[in-house]
């Protein structure tokens, strides 16, 4: 084990798959010599060169055009759009093109490509650099999405994206750039579609993502000093889902919280907390929750954007309303 | 059919015009499974023009309007029609239809159903070519109504940038459904637009096919030597309106009678001559061709269903 930073697993990860396979290379705009607005790709210019990790031109549409195309006669293009919130510039490349290529065409050909970017609040980015928008994504069959919330996760989801034969979406967090963990050394692939319950519990079932990951295991460990016994559930690829994991835990625990940075509206949370009730309506003690960003925009200010985003004390408070509820079981 | 060059464009146009004659009598009898189709009538010397010019190796993208260049590039007419019946055989499933016929095997990437949605694709294809130091070339055919798409420039720019073996090749048919061309932009040369970008830029009669293939043979041998795209701008025709509910009112008579006058089919013979095209010639790939047809829609009404039960099938790779 090694400890490392979020970024520097997710290089990690290009480093190795981009030794491993000619077909890999990198594109987006300030990813050569410059590093990556995030600096996850600091020093593979350096190591590759130029013409395999490739600044681009400001142009979204294209660089994810550019990633399909190449995907398409052989190659294997991790593409990076710096914001999230940029992507919709290239929402037809993605959602038109990258997911029905495979499908439209009948499976005669393969879209194997990555587009890496990174999404959410802690930097009073503003109401356009700040945003989650993976439910626009997972509305889109054809597309996987992933949202690592660990170094170790990150390491490992993205050499599977990587090797994976169609297009991902893959989301990594800015406030999390900087989180340390332990990741294994021995060179390893986190499988698609498979979440991981970080935490054991038996209350309640706490479901999440990316960087709401950390804040949810915060909450867990203060209600473990009440005697409380929270699940924590990182489901990691948001498409496709792993229900069963879901599911088990909630069979288990009769009661289920799920928590994003997403807005509360059309978000993951009421996906989940359908899918919940049409499996275990009838063995649930209490409603699904969910906590979740308001449905506001973003502002450009550090302490305003606090007030929007998810914290430990609302995860609390609606974990207790969970366990006070007095539904009737039959 | 052993034809040679000139001949077998001629009977590569002729091919593509019966085929969608053929297409829309069969849309006409409910034969067809999408509601969606658009035929190239009037416009085919573009295609095949273009496609003479290319290698085996080469890619190729389409639009909405694909019959053409899938046509030209050697697609097989039985499956394709199989696919506009919706049957299984098709070589979409029965799922693509007119509008997204597609042949990886020849190196066609797909009819694409979003204007100016493929020209990424097609800069893409030859982004990978470049890198992986292969001397394929590819073709990326739009109308002019995706000219004016915001990745229409994204992709010539970044093509010219790099210099990438990929052509642009504007089948200007001077409707954008009901759009004239001038009523779209006020820069109408592309000869003119390719100097923006720092790259050859040709304004082609797109009904002469003799003159499409030059251009096109010398576009396609400059990329392929490494030295990077061409705009070429073909201006032709569409015969009939954007679609079957289209009955094209807003194109003035006159201005209709006047270019379906110009058929690329009519200019050859009358450029290259009867002794080069005789009227025996003609007669012969006419009765080829129908039995082709007929052997295509036989073989689409012979084949079963795409069933529901598939679905669910290639939604992953």
């Amino acid at each position: 084990m090694s400890v490392m930073m979020y970024r520097d697993a997710l290089r990690r990860a290009l480093y190795e798959e981009m030794k491993a396979d000619p077909r890999v290379f990198v594109l987006g705009e300030d990813v050569g010599a410059y590093g990556g607005a995030y600096a996850v790709t600091k020093g593979l210019a350096a190591e590759f060169g130029t013409e395999r990790v490739r600044d681009t031109p400001m142009s979204e549409a294209m660089i994810v055009g550019a990633a399909v195309g190449a995907a398409m006669v052989g190659g294997r293009p991790v593409a990076e759009i710096m914001y999230v919130d940029f992507i919709t510039l290239a929402m037809d490349q993605i959602v038109n093109q990258a997911a029905k290529i495979h499908y439209m065409f009948g499976g005669q050909i393969k879209v194997p490509c990555v587009i890496r970017t990174q999404q959410g609040t802690g930097r009073g980015a503003g109401a356009q650099h700040s945003q989650s928008l993976e439910s626009w994504f997972i509305h889109t069959p054809g597309l996987k999405v992933v949202a690592p919330a660990t170094p170790a996760d990150a390491y490992g989801l993205l050499r599977a994206s990587i090797q994976d034969d169609n297009p991902v979406i893959f989301l990594e967090h800015k406030g999390l750039y900087a989180v340390k963990d332990e990741v294994p050394d021995e060179p390893y692939v986190t499988p698609i579609g498979v979440a991981d319950v970080k935490r054991e519990g038996s209350d309640v079932t706490l479901i999440t993502y990316s960087r709401m990951l950390h804040v949810a295991l915060d909450a867990a460990k203060q209600l473990a000093e009440q005697n409380i016994s929270v699940e924590v559930i990182d489901l990691r690829s948001l498409l496709p889902l792993d229900m069963d994991t879901v599911l088990r835990s909630v069979a288990k625990t009769r009661r289920a919280v799920v928590l994003h940075e997403a807005v509360l509206t059309g978000g993951l949370g009421g996906e989940l907390s359908a899918r919940i009730n049409e499996a275990l309506f009838s063995e649930l003690l209490a409603p699904v929750q969910r906590v979740t960003a308001p449905d506001v925009p973003l502002p450009a200010n550090v302490t305003l954007e606090k007030y929007l985003v998810p914290n430990a004390e609302q995860v609390k408070k609606a974990i207790e309303k969970t366990l006070e509820s007095k539904q009737k079981v039959h | 059919m052993e034809l040679d060059l000139t001949k077998s464009l001629y009977h590569s146009m002729l091919l593509i015009r019966r085929s969608e004659e053929r297409i829309l009598e069969e849309m006409m009898k409910g034969n067809l499974a999408s509601t969606m189709c658009h035929v190239s009538i009037g416009q085919e010397a573009v295609a095949a023009g273009v496609c003479s010019a290319m290698q085996p190796q080469d890619y190729l993208t389409s639009t909405h309007r694909g019959h053409g260049h899938f046509i030209a590039r050697g697609g097989g007419l039985s499956r394709m029609m199989a696919e506009l019946f919706g049957k299984e055989t098709g070589y979409c499933k029965g799922r693509g239809g007119s509008m997204h016929i597609t042949d990886v095997s020849i190196g066609h990437l797909g009819a694409n159903g979003i204007v100016g949605g493929h020209l990424g694709i097609a800069t893409g294809a030859a982004l990978w070519t470049s890198l992986n130091k292969s001397d394929a070339v590819t073709v990326c055919f739009f109308g002019e109504g995706a000219v004016n798409e915001g990745i229409t420039h994204e992709s010539i720019n970044m093509a010219a940038l790099w210099k990438l073996p990929v052509i642009f090749v504007v089948e200007n048919n001077h409707y954008a459904m009901s759009l004239a061309w001038e009523r779209s932009t006020p820069q109408l040369s592309f000869t003119e637009r390719a100097r923006a970008y720092g790259i050859p830029g040709v304004d082609v009669d797109g009904q002469d096919v003799l003159a499409v293939r030059e251009v096109a043979l010398e576009a396609i041998e400059r990329a392929r030597r490494g030295e990077g795209p061409t705009l070429i701008g073909a201006h032709t025709y569409r015969f009939l309106g954007h679609s079957r509910a289209d009955p094209s009112k807003y194109r003035p008579a006159e201005e209709e009678e006047r270019e379906r006058a110009r058929d690329p089919l009519t200019i050859m013979r009358a450029k290259v001559g009867a002794e080069m095209i005789s009227d025996q010639d003609v007669e012969a790939y006419e009765q080829q061709v129908k039995e082709v047809l007929d052997a295509a829609v036989k073989f689409a009404e012979d084949s079963p269903l795409a069933q529901p039960s598939t679905l669910f099938e290639d939604i992953y790779a």
